[in-house]
């Protein structure tokens, strides 16, 4: 019991720094119909950005300006970057992001170095919040709850409420009516690509500290955001936030669970044996291959709904 | 801000020399070729190892070099995929290099033993000796041993046998967790044998293989390690898999010992901090207090020269003792030939820069050399990384304590 309850604070907390990523991926998608590449590693900048800033001003101020600088950040890569290539088509515009991962990555290296950066939780969160059974909830991943949680209000806020959300739902699906109404749509472009990223430089800020910030944690964020935005659906909110609970969930939880697949097979009967291919497959706990799962649910939802949870049109 | 704009210009630097790499004095150097990763996600470790490596060459040459020439380093980028680094042996053959060095991946030097193995049973007036600096899977000088194949490091059975002498004798629980890839499986696999030979008190109350640099929430295991009672958690991770690990840890209140077997590998200790006093251990070669304890001035000065040009900590001792016994050899063999410098090589005995006598067994060409178990501590002269932590020895395995049977059967050359 105790674990359970552990593991779904756990699995929230991370589900919701993936949420945070991952929405601002799906919004980028279902605007401009590109799958930007280059997300996790704007994560990457807002992580090292707000180590920077907050050497010289402290935590809570760089977790203001470094998702802003993320923003700008994202919107020049916008006007100057995928308009550019954008009449050349989407494939243009997915090798475009697809180069900036690398770009990024060498950029990052040649500023900061090699190593990870001593980027800390700031002292006044660095205390255990509760325990649990003996277990320490740090104050730091309920801060990281809150954050995420008041973006997610933030967000939804914005568009359902305002003018501006009106405006960008209605590029969504119509943007040459919208276009013919007057709106600068290339303008809602590029603030949705700099809103998509300032999230991600945010995500950035508070997931940098709370794991390492270090040339390789785009590498090992990117995969996983994209099989959260492929699960969710792509371009819906909705989808994205529950694909991200779900796998932060399921990467939490399969660690603690030390059955395989012939364990759930003995009750009926089937009891393997000797040193088979089969036998060495079927008996390897979940917890060695939890990482594995969202990768296989992935194509599982693929097979069966292609278009995600609760997207509104095919992958 | 400085320090920035430092690297900047440094990476700048290097760039523009990568691009007109071809020496000018190629006449008058002893060539070795090092192969590792220079760029991806272990570039970090290649680049620092070059660096290591040409202040290494300055003490190296300053003593005279081998056959009154200097060495001379030339890098190739393997990415850490046998694959390129197969592609370099070709070209560094082409260029007629004798040696060729790699630190990084067993996987890389399982590739390279049976490449150059190749490759010099094919062109005998060409052949070429691979010094192995960091591949560490014990097969390498057991089951998959090569007579063109030197190593210079010690394997992971030896690391093992010393992690396990160096456990605090009050410990009676530990739970086991590694990387799911070949050097965690060969870590697991050593430390449970080296558990069960020398400490038959202790009950192993958790074993488990984690994928490979995919975790990102470890507070899981946390909660499994905090369940199981264990009051250590011996494990081979490295980078992020330990990191986050020991992290997690400290967040969630859980209170053991971590005895690793790489910590101390560049960027660990910034990245753990205070997260590990007193309570993370780890196997070294050498680290800068070991010449402070151990009282050797020369060795102090050798590291301290090291240390106020670099945010990092010399700890590559073998890197040295493999170059000093190398030009030895070359000397002794009065030639690079790949050959006689082997046999030269062989049996060699060498004393390394804090004292201690190492030799190269020629049953399996595993150099024979001590290790250093310390824990991360407040209370040292030299910290690591300028973390305010260093590593403060605990225990000394000595090259007779880590002389360990060798199950090679290796094919000599016929001349």
């Amino acid at each position: 019991m105790e674990t359970v309850l552990i593991s779904v604070l756990n699995g929230l907390v991370y589900g919701m720094l993936l949420f945070m990523l991952a929405s601002g991926l799906t919004l980028i998608f279902s605007m401009m119909g590109v799958l930007n590449f280059a997300h996790a590693s704007i994560y990457m900048l807002g992580a090292y950005l707000a180590f920077t800033v907050s050497e010289f001003l402290g935590f809570f101020p760089a977790l203001i300006i470094a998702p802003i600088l993320c923003g700008l950040i994202g919107a020049a890569i916008e006007i100057w970057g995928l308009r550019k290539v954008h009449h050349n088509g989407h494939i243009a515009e997915l090798l475009f992001t697809f180069g900036l991962v690398f770009i990024i990555q060498r950029l990052v290296q040649m500023t900061w170095g090699m190593l990870p950066m001593a980027y800390r939780v700031p002292a006044v969160l660095d205390f255990p919040l509760f325990a649990l059974y003996g277990v320490n909830f740090p104050a730091y991943r309920g801060f990281m709850l809150l954050v995420s949680a008041c973006m997610l209000l933030g967000t939804w806020l914005l568009l359902k409420k305002t003018r501006i959300g009106l405006i960008i739902q209605a590029a969504l699906t119509h943007p040459s009516m919208v276009s013919a109404l007057g709106h600068n749509v290339p303008m809602v472009f590029t603030t949705v690509f700099a809103g998509g990223c300032l999230l991600a430089g945010l995500a950035g800020v508070i997931g940098g500290n709370y794991q390492t910030t270090e040339p390789g944690m785009a590498d090992s964020m990117g995969p996983i955001v994209f099989v959260v935005v492929v699960f969710g659906g792509l371009g819906s909110l909705a989808g994205c936030f529950i694909a991200s609970i779900v796998m932060g969930m399921i990467q939490t939880f399969a660690v603690v669970v030390d059955y395989s697949v012939a364990d759930l097979l003995r009750p009926l009967g089937v009891v393997l044996s000797g040193d088979t291919l089969l036998t060495e497959v079927l008996t390897v706990p979940v917890a060695r291959i939890g990482a594995l799962l969202p990768f296989v649910m992935m194509v599982t939802i693929l097979f069966f709904r292609p278009r995600g949870l609760m997207g509104t049109r095919d992958a | 801000m400085t320090s920035l704009i430092r690297r900047l210009g440094f990476a700048f630097v290097v760039l523009s020399l990568a691009a007109v790499a071809r020496p000018v004095w190629a006449q008058d150097t002893i060539k070795v070729a090092y192969v590792d990763p220079f760029s991806g996600p272990f570039a970090s470790g290649g680049d620092e190892f070059l660096k290591v490596f040409g202040y290494i060459l300055q003490k190296v040459n300053a003593d005279g070099g081998a056959l009154g020439k200097k060495f001379e380093i030339v890098p190739f980028d393997d990415k850490l995929q046998p694959a390129e680094a197969l592609i370099a042996l070709k070209n560094i053959t082409d260029q007629n290099i004798p040696f060729v060095m790699q630190c990084t991946g067993s996987n890389v030097g399982a590739a390279l033993v049976d490449g150059v193995s190749k490759h010099n049973a094919r062109n005998p007036d060409n052949r070429i000796l691979y010094l192995n600096c960091g591949a560490l899977a014990t097969e390498l000088t057991n089951e998959q041993c090569d007579f063109w194949q030197f190593r210079f490091t010690g394997n992971v059975e030896m690391r093992a046998a010393a992690r396990i002498k160096a456990l605090p004798k009050d410990i009676t629980k530990v739970y086991l967790l590694n990387q799911d890839y070949l050097f965690g499986q060969s870590v697991q696999h050593d430390t449970r044998k080296w558990l069960a030979k020398l400490r038959p008190d202790i009950q192993i109350v958790g074993d488990e293989l984690m994928p490979f640099g995919k975790v990102q929430d470890f507070s899981s295991y946390v909660a499994k390690i905090k369940a199981s009672g264990a009051q250590s958690v011996i494990t081979g991770n490295y980078n992020r898999d330990l990191n986050l690990l020991i992290k997690a840890a400290v967040d969630d209140g859980l209170n053991v010992r971590f005895d690793t077997y790489l910590a101390h590998l560049i960027g660990g200790p910034t990245a753990i901090g205070a997260a590990g006093e007193n309570r993370l251990s780890t196997i070294t070669e050498f680290d800068p207090n070991v010449p402070v304890e151990l009282k050797k001035p020369d060795a102090e000065a050798f590291s301290n020269g090291w240390r106020a040009n670099h945010e990092t900590d010399f700890s590559e001792i073998p890197f040295l003792t493999m170059f000093q016994m190398l030009a030895k050899a070359i000397d002794k063999a009065g030639s690079t030939d790949a050959l006689k410098v082997a046999l030269a090589l062989e049996d060699m005995k060498a004393t390394d820069m804090v004292g201690f006598p190492v030799q190269m067994r020629k049953e399996d060409h595993q150099l024979l050399m001590p290790y250093y178990a310390a824990t991360f501590s407040r209370d040292v002269k030299y910290d690591a990384e300028k973390t305010g932590f260093g590593w403060k020895t605990d225990f000394i395995a000595t090259t007779e304590d880590l002389t360990l049977p060798t199950s090679c059967k290796m094919k000599r050359p016929a001349s």
